[in-house]
C-alpha cells in the first residue's frame, strides 16, 4: 500500500532564496504527523507544493501513489488543504461556498455531508450568514470545512490554530482527532508546540527548507529532553549536583532520567543543610527538543 | 467537462448577478447616456449607409457593451481573486486548466450577453432597428464575448494588483473599443485612419456585428469573420498555455 503522503528529492527556489533543500519524507496512512518549522522554514511552501499551488523545481511528491504534477485529478481528490491565511470569498453564504466547493471536486448532492462539518465545527447557526458577516474565529472554521467537503483521506492544516479562541481550538482538535481515528491522515503544521506534542505521534522539523529531525515523537522527547528538578534553595547546592544543573534567579533546574534518582538527589541536598523553598518537576516538552534541534543545525552549519 | 468545470462556470455568473445593479445595471444606463448625447447631437446631420445616425448607432453600442462587460466579468473575478487570495478555491481542486478558461470564459461571454440585451431594449424605442442577417448578430456577439473574456483572463492573470489591470483596460481595450466604428463608419474617416481602425480587429467585431441589423457594412461580414475567428482562436491557444504552465498562479 502506498504511502499518504511521499515526498522525495523535492528542491524549490524563490529567485535566490532556496525555500526547500532536497527534503524527503514520507507519512504513512492513518499517522498525525506535525511538520514544525521557525518562520520561514519551508513548511508552507512544502505543502502548496503538495497541494499543486507551488511547483518544485526537483524531485517528486505523491498524494497516496499519485503524482501531484503528473496525475494532479487524483492527488487533489484526495488532499484536503486548509490554508494559512484567512481567505473568504466575500459574495457567498458558508453553505453557498460549501455547496460550490464541493461542486469543484465533482460532488453534488453534497448536502448531508456538509450539515455534518457544519455541525461538528460549531458553524450550524451560521450556514445561511453570508461570510463578510462572520468574525476571524468563525471564518477559519469555514476555511476547514471547505478543506472537508470532498471526504479527503488525507488531510493538511496549515496552522490552523494562529490566533484562534481556546473554544475554536479545542472545537477543531476533536473533530480532527475524530477524523484521525476514523482513518484519515492528518499533517499538521503549528507554532504551539504543545498542540503538536499533545496530537502528533511523529513530527518532521525543518529548518531553511531541510529536514533536521524526523521521528516518533515520544522518542524525539527522549533524545532531547528530560525530566528535571526544578527548586529553590535557601542554600549552595552540592558541587557534584551543581555541575548538571543549571541556575536561572534563585532557581536549580537538575535533570535526571528516571525517577528512581529523585530521592538520593534529594538525600544529598539535605545533607548539604540547604532547606528547599520550592519544588516541582518538569517532564520533557516538545520545547525544549525544538530549541536544541534548532541550535544544534547551527552549530553544524558554522563547522 | 465535468461537474467542475459547470460549478466555476455558475460560480462566475453568480457572482456577477449577485450585484447586477453594479454589473448590469450601471453599463446599461451609460450606454443609454452615450446614445442620448450622441444621438441628441448629430441625428439630423449625419446618415451612415442610408440609416438614420441614430440606428447606426444603437448595435455599436449595444456590442461596446458586451466586449467591455465580457472583458471586466474575467478580469475583475480573477484580480479580486487574487488579491484576496481566495483563488485558492478554484487552484486546490481537480479542475482542469481547460475547464478553468471555458469557465472563466463563458461567464465573461454571458455577461456580456445579459449587458447587450439590456442597452439593445433599454434603446429599442429611440430609432427603429432592422434584424436583416440575425445569425451574423448572434455570431458575432458570441465571438466577440469570448475575445474579450479572454483578454480579460489574461489581463486578471497578468496584474498583480488593480492599478495593473486598469492600466490594461485604460490604455489597450478602452481606446480599441473607441476607435472602431462605435460611433462612425470608418469610411468617414480620414485615409490614414482608416487604415489604421482596419488593423483594429474590434472594428471587425463591430462592423460584422452591425451588419447582422442593416445588411450593410464597411467590411464584408465574411472577412470580419476570417478576422474576428483567427483571433479567437490565437488569442485561445495563448491563454491556454498561460493556464498551463500555471503563470503567475502556480508559482
Amino acid at each position: 500500500m502506498s504511502a499518504a503522503i511521499r515526498i522525495t528529492q523535492v528542491s524549490k527556489c524563490f529567485g535566490s532564496v532556496r525555500a526547500l533543500d532536497h527534503v524527503d519524507l514520507e507519512v504513512q496512512r492513518g499517522e498525525f504527523f506535525g511538520l514544525l518549522g521557525p518562520n520561514g522554514a519551508g513548511k508552507t511552501t512544502l505543502i502548496s507544493a503538495l497541494a499543486g499551488l507551488v511547483r518544485a523545481d526537483a524531485g517528486s511528491l505523491n498524494v497516496m501513489g499519485h503524482d501531484v504534477q503528473l496525475d494532479y485529478r487524483a492527488a487533489r481528490r484526495l488532499l484536503g488543504v486548509v490554508p494559512q491565511e484567512l481567505v473568504f470569498d466575500p459574495f457567498f453564504t458558508v453553505r453557498e461556498s460549501l455547496k460550490i466547493q464541493s461542486g469543484y471536486f465533482g460532488i453534488r448532492d453534497n448536502d448531508n455531508w456538509i450539515d455534518e462539518i457544519l455541525e461538528n465545527l460549531g458553524l450550524t447557526s451560521k450556514a445561511n450568514a453570508n461570510m463578510r458577516m462572520l468574525s476571524g474565529g468563525m471564518k477559519r472554521r469555514v476555511l476547514v470545512a471547505q478543506a472537508l467537503v470532498h471526504r479527503p483521506p488525507v488531510i493538511v492544516l496549515d496552522e490552523p490554530t494562529a490566533g484562534v479562541d481556546v473554544e475554536l481550538r479545542q472545537t477543531l482538535w476533536a473533530f480532527i482527532r475524530r477524523l484521525n481515528e476514523a482513518g484519515h491522515t492528518i499533517v499538521l503544521t503549528t507554532h504551539y508546540l504543545e498542540e503538536a506534542e499533545n496530537l502528533c505521534n511523529r513530527i518532521a522539523m525543518l529548518k531553511a527548507g531541510r529536514v533536521v529531525a524526523l521521528d516518533t515523537t515520544a522518542q524525539l522527547l527522549r533524545r532531547f529532553s528530560t525530566h528535571c528538578l526544578r527548586m529553590r534553595t535557601d542554600g549552595a547546592m552540592p558541587v557534584e549536583l551543581a555541575r548538571d544543573a543549571a541556575q536561572n534567579g534563585g532557581w536549580w533546574s537538575l535533570p535526571f532520567d528516571a525517577f528512581d534518582q529523585v530521592e538520593p538527589m534529594l538525600a544529598r541536598i539535605r545533607a548539604a543543610g540547604c532547606r528547599i523553598d520550592d519544588l516541582e518537576i518538569g517532564k520533557p516538552d516538545l520545547e525544549e527538543v525544538f530549541v536544541r534541534v534548532m541550535q544544534g543545525q547551527h552549530e553544524g552549519q558554522a563547522g | 467537462m465535468g461537474h467542475g468545470f459547470s460549478t466555476l462556470f455558475y460560480k462566475e455568473v453568480l457572482r456577477f448577478w449577485k450585484v447586477a445593479s453594479q454589473t448590469v445595471g450601471a453599463p446599461v444606463l451609460t450606454a443609454l447616456l452615450y446614445l442620448l448625447i450622441f444621438s441628441h447631437v448629430l441625428a439630423g446631420h449625419v446618415q451612415v449607409h442610408g440609416v438614420v445616425y441614430t440606428a447606426f448607432l444603437i448595435p455599436g453600442l449595444v456590442m461596446m457593451s458586451v466586449l467591455q462587460n465580457a472583458f471586466a466579468n474575467s478580469s475583475s473575478s480573477l484580480i479580486q481573486s487574487k488579491v484576496t487570495g481566495n483563488i485558492v478555491f478554484v487552484l486546490l481542486p481537480p479542475i482542469s486548466y481547460l475547464e478553468f478558461y471555458l469557465a472563466y470564459v463563458l461567464a465573461s461571454v454571458v455577461r456580456g450577453l445579459v449587458v447587450g440585451a439590456g442597452v439593445l431594449l433599454a434603446t429599442f424605442w429611440f430609432a427603429p432597428l432592422d434584424f436583416a442577417e440575425p445569425w451574423w448578430i448572434v455570431v458575432f456577439a458570441l465571438m466577440g464575448g469570448a475575445i474579450l473574456g479572454s483578454l480579460g483572463v489574461i489581463a486578471g492573470i497578468w496584474a498583480d494588483k488593480f492599478d495593473q489591470l486598469a492600466a490594461f483596460q485604460n490604455f489597450l481595450i478602452m481606446p480599441l473599443t473607441f476607435l472602431s466604428g462605435v460611433f462612425y463608419s470608418v469610411h468617414s474617416l480620414p485615409p490614414f485612419w482608416q487604415q489604421v481602425s482596419h488593423w483594429n480587429p474590434v472594428f471587425y467585431m463591430i462592423d460584422g456585428f452591425r451588419h447582422g441589423f442593416f445588411g450593410v457594412s464597411d467590411a464584408s461580414p465574411w472577412l470580419s469573420l476570417a478576422v474576428v475567428g483567427s483571433c479567437l482562436a490565437v488569442l485561445t491557444v495563448f491563454t491556454l498555455n498561460l493556464l498551463k504552465r500555471g503563470y503567475k498562479l502556480r508559482a
